[in-house]
């Protein structure tokens, strides 16, 4: 198809592209200088340098507090769906059962419905089982939402399991959990990593759900952030801002090392 | 796989039933705690009444009788319309330079799209708070260098809204049509070509049309996603650009009339089915999920 | 598991594999519809046929992936009717390999090794010899996506017989190699064979890759055997127009069968054709039957147009023919003719034979000795 581009076409779309990335990109990115400036206010550029608000965020048990929230939250929540969901993608991908495609649109509906109804919803529920509040309430809510992704990753590792390799193991004198833990497990292994980091991620950036489950005492960081982020304009929010992207970022980095590892069939 | 006990399909072949069962944990947590806050909501709407009364959908009426509840509704409507709409301008010649590049540098332009994708949503917003902002780096840019007297209103309006929910859906945009596009094979359009066809018609006839299935799915689900966006709207929008899902938090949150909120709720969450039911006449909903597999 | 191992409660006479009236229907689909086959013990046994056939399927059952849907299997004299694959000790080549990418060359031998729980010790020891049998010593630790498409094969070859199965069974597992390759690994898999004195099952479309390999042939249409015979026999004297279709080249003379005597002719129109006394005795067709005569290519002779015999002792069958295409293949001839009424014919011929020139153009008679003809059934008659 390139050999049949005229040179001005093609820059062009190089440059919608280059400005796109641009667009989707850097102004995530802006927080980054505005957490390190040295001024009260969040002017652009930032004036001096300072990482007095990392200091901050690390000493305010506003801010500790939440770290610590969050962080406990998204672990408990990312090997609950990993399990929850790694059964299911063994389920639906292998197992015969009628009604399949219900099953299928269950799984992925958290990702469809609009997020302040799965909201008031738990809030609704919840708040009558006295959990809200509570690290329990968040995960259960965190792992509804997150598990999708689990499910869609280890799902797809499964299908690009060349099958004969499991017939091959049982032809070879394995019965189905030998098979499944010497052949199966060790090759949706990446799949499950994978899916288990992508949970991680949904619940450590989650606010909406979170703003109605969490209480003044128990509060997530990005529930912190948002309380603050409409009424104060303390370059805090910058720092808090940079570390969730940080943190992000290099789960995600991992993500991609471990898919690279899955072995070529 | 095994000779299992379990009945047997029509079709032959042993089956396993066994696999099916583990599908039931997350089943059973799921409309435990997915699908019965739903319907939780959906019971209130019909139960929750401010004051007495013997009108199951009172609430319903309450909602249709204020015109400020209607231009939400609208509003919600239009935004998400404009978001697709944007989403697309700039998705579609994204997908395609993905499609044409070199595998190396679509892997690159791939990450571009990926990293924002899963990057905090709250984060991006507040971050375009700060580029927006009457003090925020666009207006201090444009005043230094005296291009402006005064600072441009660029937060707390419909653009504002519209740079933050775009690029935060872009992705959603990119990865269907790019999906649909890869597995359209080259030999078309050189086929095209041989048959003496220039290349943007090459490109109109025949690829286009090809990779309409990537953009309604892609514009779906833009659009579906952009019907239910909160965060974003509430940061950077004003009280002109209010979406339903900030009304339905308010009415829960300062009001406490869940009545009207949950009551909101399910006319958002009919909204969104309906716009599916229509969409799926015309493209598969696998396609749609398929494609986010295949980030 | 050098010379001639042979498992344990092998019973010479017994057949090492059994089939008895083996079914397997996909919702209203047989596509395996009453099969019986014998296998004996250290036989190389080819199931040949064009796919769809149901060798495949066949083949399956056996492993035991696939339930049969009626009919038994009994490997060893032993039914297998609902024991799992993974209980069967069958041996079973894939043909993408399957083997584990996880795994190095020699953890995949030592599987089915650790799975019976053998000694640590030992499974080194064998898993060597068994890349000794296949000349890969050396590479056991390499990953399958670090060997070579010839190499994966040996080693998935090594894997299915390390452990002595009592069969080995084989999916076209030369299908993905170029010639040269799949040449030199058919003769290899066949001595190795040999040499462990297995009995293989062996699934392949490619008939050249059978007559070379197999004890035995069975030859698979529409989920039935057609015939069952050495290559020879299925050569030379081919049960049906399928089977005479399917192995090699044949020419297909149409017509009506009359019986006289022990023998009879097959009419077609102006001509009649004697068939000999044994070929009609095997196939038994009545009169009147719609039936063809097939002779294989080197069986013709062309002589000249107004040639009216061969020679004084031999009785031969003729036809006239135009020729249309003259081929020169390396050590043979191969004519293309056509016959009065449109029917194509092929004639092969080793080059030094002292036959006239030929061209295409030429008004000739084709000839054959009446005992070189096989009469079939013709289905389409």
């Amino acid at each position: 198809m390139t050999d049949s581009w005229r040179q001005p076409r093609r820059l062009l779309l190089l440059a919608l592209g280059a400005l796109t990335v641009f667009f989707l990109m850097a102004p995530t990115l802006v927080v980054v200088p505005m957490s390190i400036t040295a001024s009260n206010a969040l002017t652009f550029p930032p004036e001096g340098f300072s990482i007095r608000w990392y200091e901050k965020m690390l000493t305010d048990p506003q801010w500790s507090n939440g770290f610590v929230h969050s962080a406990q939250v998204a672990s408990l929540t990312a090997v609950l769906a990993t399990v929850l969901g790694t059964l299911a993608a063994l389920g639906t991908v292998r197992g015969r059962f009628p009604g399949k495609s219900a099953v299928n649109a269950l799984v992925l509906s958290p990702l469809i419905v609009p997020v302040i109804i799965i909201a008031i919803g738990m809030f609704s529920l919840f708040v009558r089982y006295k959990i809200t509040g509570s690290i329990l309430g968040l995960v259960l809510a965190h792992t509804a939402l997150a598990v999708p992704f689990v499910v869609i990753n280890v799902a797809t590792s499964l299908r690009t399991i060349d099958r004969n390799l499991e017939l091959a193991a049982m032809n070879l004198g394995a019965d189905p959990l030998r098979t499944f833990r010497r052949v199966t497990l060790p090759l949706i292994l990446p799949g499950v990593l994978a899916g288990g980091l992508f949970a991680f991620i949904t619940s450590w950036d989650e606010v909406v759900v979170s703003i109605f489950l969490t209480s003044a005492r128990f509060r997530t960081l990005p529930v912190e952030m948002w309380e603050q982020v409409r009424q104060v304009v303390d370059p805090t929010v910058a720092a808090v801002a940079t570390t969730l992207l940080a943190v992000t970022t290099s789960l995600l980095l991992l993500v991609l090392v471990v898919r690279r590892q899955a072995p070529a069939r | 796989m095994t000779r299992g006990s379990g009945r047997r399909l029509r079709g032959g072949g042993p089956i396993v039933d066994r696999w099916a069962l583990l599908a039931i944990p997350l089943i059973a947590f799921l409309v435990a705690f997915f699908l019965v806050p739903l319907i939780v909501v959906s019971l209130r709407s019909v139960a929750d009444f401010p004051k007495p009364t013997d009108d199951v959908f009172a609430n319903y009426g309450r909602f249709f009788d204020s015109a400020a509840n209607l231009r939400v509704l609208a509003n919600t409507f239009w935004v998400a319309a404009l978001s697709t709409v944007v989403c697309l301008t700039l998705g579609y010649p994204y997908a395609y330079l993905m499609n044409i590049v070199r595998p190396r540098v679509a892997g690159l332009l791939l990450i571009a799209v990926l990293l924002p994708f899963w990057s905090s949503l709250l984060v991006r917003t507040y971050a375009w708070q700060v580029i927006l902002r009457d003090t925020g780096i666009i207006n201090t840019f444009l005043l230094d260098w005296g291009l402006i007297t005064e600072p441009i209103p660029l937060i707390r309006t419909t653009l504002g809204v519209m740079l933050g929910m775009s690029q935060v859906l872009l992705p959603f945009m990119v990865l269907p049509i790019y999906a649909v596009m890869r597995r359209i094979d080259p030999e078309y359009t050189k086929a095209a070509a041989n048959l003496g066809a220039p290349p943007f018609a090459a490109f109109r006839r025949v690829f286009l049309p090809l990779s309409l299935p990537g953009v309604l799915a892609g514009s779906l689900l833009v659009f579906v996603l952009a019907l239910g966006f909160y965060i974003t709207p509430a940061l950077l929008g004003s009280p002109k650009d209010t979406m339903i899902s900030q009304f339905i938090a308010n009415a829960v949150q300062q009001r406490l009339d869940w009545g009207i909120g949950s009551t909101m709720a399910v006319i958002l969450m009919g909204l969104t089915l309906v716009v599916l039911f229509v969409a799926s006449r015309f493209i598969r909903l696998r396609d749609v999920f398929g494609s986010l597999e295949e980030s | 598991m050098s010379g001639r191992s042979r498992p344990w409660g092998a019973v010479p006479d017994r057949p090492a594999l059994a089939l008895r009236n083996l079914s397997k229907r996909f919702g209203d689909v047989p596509a395996v519809d009453g099969v019986d086959l014998e296998v004996r013990q250290g036989e190389f046994i080819t199931l040949l046929g064009p796919s769809g056939s149901g060798k495949t399927t066949t083949l399956r059952m056996i492993a035991g992936f696939t339930l049969q849907s009626g009919g038994t299997i009994e490997i060893d004299g032993v039914d297998m009717g609902h024991v799992p694959p993974y209980r069967r000790d069958v041996g079973m080549v894939f043909q993408n390999y399957a083997l584990f990418p996880h795994m190095t060359a020699a953890e995949n031998i030592a599987f089915p090794l650790q799975m019976r729980r053998v000694g640590r010790p030992e499974i080194r020891r064998r898993v060597a010899d068994a890349l000794a049998l296949v000349k890969l010593e050396g590479l056991g630790e390499r990953y399958p996506r670090q060997l070579s498409g010839g190499q994966q094969q040996r080693i998935a070859f090594a894997r299915a017989v390390v452990f002595n199965p009592r069969l080995l069974l084989m999916d076209e597992p030369l299908g993905a190699l170029d010639k040269k390759l799949r040449e030199a690994l058919q003769l290899e898999v066949m001595h190795i064979s040999r040499q462990l004195g297995a009995t293989v099952v062996y699934v392949t479309h490619d008939q050249d890759e059978a007559l070379v390999m197999s004890d035995r042939i069975a030859i698979f249409s529409k989920g039935r055997i057609e015939q069952l015979g050495t290559g020879e026999d299925l050569y030379d004297r081919p049960a049906s127009l399928f089977v005479a279709d399917f192995i090699g080249e044949s020419n297909i003379l149409r017509g009506r069968f009359e019986p006289a005597g022990d023998g009879g002719w097959l009419v077609r129109g102006p001509w009649r054709w004697q068939v000999g006394a044994a070929a009609a005795a095997r196939a038994s067709l009545g009169g009147g039957a719609a039936a063809a005569l097939v002779v294989r290519p080197e069986r013709l002779r062309i002589v000249g147009a107004d040639d009216t015999g061969a020679g004084p002792a031999v009785v031969v069958n003729a036809v006239e023919a135009t020729v249309r295409d003259v081929l020169y293949l390396g050590s043979m001839r191969k004519f293309e003719l056509v016959l009065p009424d449109g029917t194509a014919a092929v004639v092969r011929q080793q080059r030094g034979g002292g036959a006239h020139e030929r061209r295409p153009g030429d008004q000739v008679r084709l000839t054959w000795a009446v005992d070189d003809g096989v009469l079939v059934a013709d289905p389409h008659g």
